[in-house]
């Protein structure tokens, strides 16, 4: 089966049979966009929670708001219907820990918030997630169902 | 118009010659923690863009060790530390003085006192030569797969650029050879007064 890798500040979609992965996800967070109905599934590596934050925004890839929009677009052209689109989102965890007030240290709670507020406000809805904790993340996703798999070194591999 | 400038060759040079004199420093506090004679050479400079970032030591899955410290004062920013997992096991076994196969909590605390002192050797350098005065928190270590750490340098500079600069450093000691990538990661004011300050904006 063909496996198409999605690398950081990328997104891609793709129609079944096929495999979405992204290796390596730490603060950054894992968009997984999924219609069952025409088995079009999406995946975005997003750096960073909103392109408005930023002077360098030309990457819309590397931004949550406008890589989802971006990645529901892309879906569409693959035969898409936006309606039947819902998310499971992977990632967002905080690598280092630190008693300071760093914001970039806690951009992986930064990106959760933004992912669960533009994806409410494209009315798409999230059937899971495993965000947080303080390790990486990979995760693949299966155009043909949808299923997540989430893999990370020594805190176990599961499916959401 | 920090990025534009990041490819300009001044600013690279003196960039390089700070991860010269820094990494010289960090090698020299090692080799007499060590009281072992180490040899480093010369630091490589490389600019690659953000994408590549989570590959530059191999794969994005590789186990990596990952050491950061906050910089702040007139800086503020971090700095960070890599070692692919072999290259940490050597440095373990230069500092412990037996082979070490798994991360315990000693062998965490010598590699966390080892970012340190690269880190303080490598500040320090760039604290004389820019005038101004700058500190580090204590380490946090982190053990991990090499997209998640490196992304941590990534996201810091994906706000302000396109591409991220990072310094390679090899050293050696007898059989044993460290390959350490360290990141120097400033909050976009901080690189212009940096630069500023080197007269190269």
């Amino acid at each position: 089966m063909e496996i198409v890798k999605v690398g950081m500040a990328d997104l891609k979609a793709i129609k079944a049979p096929g495999i979405l992965t992204t290796l390596g996800l730490g603060s950054c967070v894992g968009i997984a966009l999924y219609d069952k109905i025409n088995k079009v599934a999406g995946l975005a590596h997003a750096m960073l929670p909103f392109s408005s934050e930023s002077s360098k925004n030309e990457n819309k890839a590397k931004f949550v708001d406008t890589a989802i929009e971006l990645l529901v677009r892309k879906m569409v052209e693959k035969g898409a219907v936006e309606r039947y689109i819902v998310a499971k989102v992977a990632g967002g965890s905080q690598m280092f820990s630190f008693s300071t007030k760093n914001n970039v240290l806690k951009i992986g709670d930064r990106n959760i918030k933004a992912t669960r507020i533009k994806l409410k406000e494209m009315g798409i809805r999230i059937i899971s997630e495993d965000v947080g904790g303080n390790y990486g993340r990979t995760i693949q996703l299966d155009a043909q169902d949808g299923s997540l798999l989430v893999k990370t070194i020594g805190h176990g591999t599961k499916i959401i | 118009m920090v990025t534009d400038n990041l490819n300009n060759d001044i600013i690279i040079d003196v960039l390089k010659e700070i991860g010269n004199i820094g990494s010289g420093n960090a090698v020299t506090a090692l080799a007499s923690m060590l009281s072992k004679k180490i040899n480093m050479s010369v630091p490589r400079v490389r600019i690659i863009d953000i994408k590549q970032v989570p590959t530059i030591l191999g794969g994005e899955e590789e186990l990596v060790v990952g050491i950061y410290l906050d910089l702040n004062n007139d800086i503020e920013g971090n700095i960070m530390f890599i070692l692919d997992i072999e290259s940490a096991f050597n440095l373990l076994e230069m500092l412990l003085n037996k082979k070490i196969k798994e991360f315990d909590e000693i062998s965490v605390s010598a590699l966390s006192e080892v970012g340190n002192i690269v880190a303080s050797s490598y500040v320090n350098s760039l604290s004389t030569l820019t005038g101004l005065k700058i500190t580090i928190s204590i380490p946090s270590v982190a053990i991990d797969m090499a997209g998640a750490i490196l992304s941590v340098a990534a996201i810091q500079f994906g706000l302000i650029a396109d591409q991220v600069l990072f310094i390679e450093t090899v050293f050696e000691e007898g059989i044993h050879s460290v390959k350490g990538n360290l990141f120097l990661l400033p909050d976009i004011n901080s690189f212009k007064k940096m630069l500023s300050r080197l007269g190269v904006l």
